[in-house]
């Protein structure tokens, strides 16, 4: 009976996709011990939802989510204008929404809505996918990041933009014309340059030569190099950190966390989270290339290139190669909303690895 | 058509995802790389600096040497404190902070404007005390409260501490807090590393003068701090070392004689032992408290110090220069000895004035002194005696002779800031003055010269170092305060080894012709009356330093306002046959010198040879005892 009952409860888990994200789990809640132990229980209980969650989209079939996409998408998008309008300001940025009951982060939700959308629209037009259909899924693509590049939030904007590439890519979209979108990028550059906010421009400088103002500016990237620096090839071991432990590295328990996991684990440290993600991604992807439907593969695909996006540009911003923007270390920082997010896009995986076997049935 | 089409597309797909899977390997590659340069390649330039960021040495300051009198009477010390500091850059609204903290603690005006005063002196970084001394009462309700107040520490410090206040204080000096010049010195001296826990100097007097043996030296803690700057632990820590002790020649019990015998007069003393330069007691009155400026003298304080008519700041001993009066006239007769213009025999007849040119040079007796030899001239102080010696010798040879005495040229004392005085001659006149009219020396300024009036102006110092010299036959040695500096750590004394500056060229029957009228003069002259039934022989020479010139007119004591009464001036020694102690004293707007230097000269031998106190005097700590008894 209980036998029953578990394996009825697991059976849309994916074990090896459950495995690697458990063992990341574990990473994440070694190195929140040492970084902010007092975080621990709210760690767990952000764990216990977020599985949840997981649990219960990977019972959904990709068909009935084909059904939410547009509704999602539409929803998402409103919600951010809500947002330009009314929202709250923190920090400088208006990204906050208040419902009265709750707070909610609009632009969240879009990373899972835009791969849903795009791939939804592609999986419609999927017979006469023309330069037509590629450039309608540019223009659904860039009004939701227009609108959360202007709140402002470089972070989301870039991974919104990025899940939303990452479809269009995988739909085919034509070498040529990615080539030629490179080339446009980068000579546009100068120009974007002044479209960005001082704040933005500053962190570019900052990578480029962050001594340059040592405490202010600089001083989170400083840090964080130190921190992965003096942690050599074995690491200082588990809460000897210092520059964790006495508070050097900023942000320790967020953004900055592969800082305080580096320092204390090291070269080989960072060579078994590399590994996890890799496998993780690579799990995602076989995922993907199984996957029944061009909807579900397209979906798979972007979502695994989102959790990628997340750990490079996370891990790339630690450690002084991209520029600090509010990127999270996927399944490993703290916060419950991105957690629930990544969540929410391994259990689709999940679900979309259960019923990759639709059409030949 | 449209199966091969779908073949196509997933086909296509595949390509793209083993595409994505390169990319992103290429990517985590390039992550490797990175971790690999920071972690394995930069390891060491990181780990280096990793320690820097968690160690920071935190100097620990030395206590200050203390300063006590020849019988080891403690004069400046140092005692624990608990101070509430502010460190201004890691508060927010300043006022908000000192309003909150004087919910609990008690803050007046005065310290909320001398914490305003430090914020402009101070450097950006130091924390700065709002309160000092404070009590155990309110260092507890800090610390219950302390949460509220980042930037506000409780700290325990060391203070100096003069006990007996204003006493001495021209000799002592005072410290305060470090500012830009002491900053400059600190540099000059290639000191920094040891001041950076430092945050006060030496300002004046001894304090100044041994700064660098008061102060010590620093400790160092090495000190693990967090990124806040709080320290965490203790690594490791040297001790300080604390500064030198400084053992006067001073003699505390005398320098009270003096100091008292003034009384409310402004003036000065300086008590020399001849045979060393030792000083005994430099006393310059009136005084100031220089425990006042320790923690930061207040506006208030300050303002009252400075704009007192009394001038009580100024050392009047170093600082005061006066003409000499007639205790210039000894050292002219020895000169006339010395140069073979005079023999002690020959006679003068005094008509009570000389004229010189036509301009009438008056003496201070009228109808004159009679016949007057040198012995006569210098202990009823006959002006015609000198006008005469005066135009015979010649400005160029008295100024050449007085040199030899140390007049008008710095005793090099150990304190700094020492006044040069006027030595007249013909040289510094044209280099005092611009206009050529006035660079031009008069035959008739020598005249008054040789009295010690005119141009003349020497410090008190000066006088008693030329009296002592005298005294000691011609011997000269530096005035010095410091008998030895003691060396905390090692128990070795360092003696400040009198060598004579030098041997005045001087025969040893003229000395005695000069000596033996200086004892007349306490015997049977100017003196006598002050030195009546001294169980001691003495030496003396009276004099009136000229505050307003009378153009004439006949002087009339009361008068004339306080200020522009003639200064009292009184040099002397004792024993005669053997000085062993000398001294010079100026009572400013005393008249006379008779009337009030000599009688303060007379208490400070009583006691220094006789340990006889003045009638009515007891130094504080034997009426303490008394009290106790």
């Amino acid at each position: 009976m209980i036998r029953e009952l578990w394996s009825k409860f697991v059976a849309p888990i994916d074990g090896p996709l459950m495995a690697f994200l458990g063992l990341l789990i574990l990473l994440a809640l070694i190195t929140m011990a040492s970084a902010s132990p007092a975080r621990l229980t709210t760690l767990l209980a952000h764990l216990a939802i977020a599985l949840t969650i997981m649990r219960i989209v990977a019972q959904i079939p990709p068909q009935r989510l084909m059904y939410l996409a547009l509704p999602i998408y539409v929803v998402g998008v409103l919600l951010l204008v809500a947002v330009a309008l009314f929202g709250d300001i923190s920090k400088g940025a208006r990204r906050w929404l208040d419902l009265g009951f709750i707070r909610i982060q609009p632009s969240e939700l879009m990373k899972i809505a835009m791969p849903l959308m795009l791939a939804w629209y592609f999986q419609k037009r999927e017979s006469m996918l023309r330069l037509r259909e590629y450039f309608i899924a540019t223009l659904l693509l860039l009004l939701p990041v227009a609108l959360i590049v202007r709140q402002p939030d470089l972070g989301t904007s870039i991974l919104v933009l990025s899940s939303g590439f990452f479809v269009i890519f995988f739909a085919g979209l034509p070498w040529k014309i990615i080539l030629g979108l490179g080339a446009a990028a980068a000579s546009a550059a100068p120009f974007a340059w002044h479209l960005l906010h001082d704040y933005q421009r500053q962190r570019i400088l900052t990578l480029l030569d962050p001594e340059k103002d040592p405490l202010g500016k600089g001083f989170h990237i400083i840090q964080s190099t130190i921190a992965i620096g003096s942690g050599g090839i074995l690491g200082k071991g588990w809460g000897q950190g210092t520059q964790a432990q006495l508070e050097f590295i900023p942000e320790r328990h967020t953004d900055f966390i592969f800082a305080v996991y580096s320092e204390e684990f090291g070269l080989i440290g960072n060579l078994a989270l590399l590994v996890l993600y890799a496998l993780l991604i690579g799990r995602g992807l076989l995922i993907a290339a199984n996957a029944a439907t061009l909807f579900s593969r397209l979906l798979a695909g972007a979502i695994t290139l989102i959790f990628f996006t997340y750990a490079f540009v996370n891990m790339g911003m630690v450690s002084g190669i991209l520029p600090v923007v509010g990127v999270p270390l996927p399944f490993v920082s703290y916060g419950g909303t991105a957690l629930v997010t990544l969540c929410l896009g391994i259990g689709i995986l999940m679900s979309i690895h259960k019923n990759r076997m639709l059409v030949q049935k | 058509m449209e199966f091969s089409n779908a073949q196509e597309g997933l086909e296509q797909f595949n390509r793209r995802i083993a595409i994505a899977g390169g990319f992103v390997l290429i990517c985590f590659t390039l992550l490797f790389a990175r971790f690999v340069w920071l972690q394995v390649i930069q390891h060491d330039y990181y780990q280096t600096r990793a320690e820097e960021n968690r160690i920071s040495l935190i100097p620990v300051t030395p206590n200050r040497g203390l300063i006590v009198d020849r019988n080891g009477e403690v004069m400046a010390r140092n005692y624990s404190a608990y101070t509430l500091e502010i460190t201004p850059t890691q508060v927010v609204n300043l006022e908000d902070t000192i309003d909150g903290l004087a919910e609990f603690i008690t803050i007046e005006a005065k310290d909320r404007k001398r914490f305003k005063k430090l914020l402009e002196e101070s450097k950006r970084f130091d924390s700065l005390p709002i309160r000092t001394r404070l009590t155990d009462e309110e260092v507890a309700k800090f610390i219950a409260r302390r949460f509220r107040f980042p930037g506000v520490e409780i700290k325990a410090r060391l203070f100096r501490q003069y006990p007996r206040g204003a006493f001495a204080s021209h000799v002592l000096g005072y410290i305060g807090r470090i500012t830009e010049r002491d900053i400059g010195q600190i540099e000059e001296e290639g000191v920094e590393t040891n001041y950076r826990g430092t945050d006060h100097f030496g300002k004046t007097g001894l304090e100044r003068h041994y700064e660098m043996e008061l102060h010590g030296t620093s400790g160092f803690e090495q000190v693990e701090v967090d990124a806040g700057g709080r320290a965490i632990r203790t690594l490791a820590r040297t001790a300080p070392v604390p500064g030198n002790n400084l053992t006067l020649t001073l003699d505390v019990k005398l320098q009270e004689v003096a100091e008292k015998a003034f009384g409310e007069r402004k003036g000065a003393l300086v008590a020399i032992e001849p045979a060393t330069g030792g000083i005994l007691a430099m006393v310059s009155v009136p005084n100031y408290d220089p425990n006042l400026f320790v923690d930061g003298i207040t506006t208030t304080d300050w303002r009252d110090l400075n704009d007192s008519p009394e001038k009580p700041m100024v050392n009047r001993a170093l600082n005061g220069a006066y003409p000499p009066g007639s205790t210039f006239k000894p050292y002219m007769a020895l000169a006339a000895l010395t140069l073979g213009k005079r023999r002690p025999e020959q006679l003068l007849a005094d008509p009570g004035f000389f004229n010189f040119g036509g301009h009438m040079f008056m003496d201070d007796k009228k109808g004159g002194h009679g016949m007057v030899d040198m012995y006569k001239s210098i202990v009823q102080s006959c002006n015609t005696y000198y006008y005469v010696l005066a135009n015979d010798l010649g400005i160029d040879n008295i100024a050449k002779f007085m040199a030899h005495f140390g007049l008008g040229s710095r005793t090099g004392v150990d304190i700094e800031g020492e006044s040069e005085g006027v030595l007249p001659s013909p040289a510094w006149k044209k280099q005092r003055f611009k206009k050529a009219e006035q660079q031009k020396w008069y035959a008739g300024e020598t005249i008054s010269v040789g009295i010690g009036q005119g141009y003349n102006a020497y410090t008190p110092i000066q006088l008693a170092q030329a009296i002592a010299t005298l005294a000691n036959d011609g011997v000269m040695y530096r005035p010095h305060l410091v008998n030895h500096i003691t060396d905390t750590k090692s128990a070795q004394k360092t003696y400040i080894e009198p060598q004579p500056l030098r041997t005045l060229p001087l025969k040893q029957e003229h000395i005695d012709v000069i000596k033996n009228a200086l004892v007349g003069v306490n015997k049977e002259g100017t003196g006598a009356r002050a030195f009546a039934g001294a169980e001691y022989v003495s030496a003396g020479k009276t004099g009136t330093a000229q505050v307003f010139s009378l153009k004439g007119g006949q002087y009339r004591k009361d008068a004339l306002k306080q200020e522009l009464r003639d200064h009292s001036i009184f040099i002397a020694y004792a024993p005669a046959e053997q000085p062993k102690i000398a001294v010079a004293v100026l009572v400013e707007n005393g008249g006379f010198g008779a009337q009030a230097a000599a009688p303060i000269a007379r208490q400070v031998f009583d006691y220094y040879l006789l340990g006889k106190l003045p009638p009515g005097a007891a130094p504080a700590d034997e009426a303490a005892k008394e009290a106790d008894e």
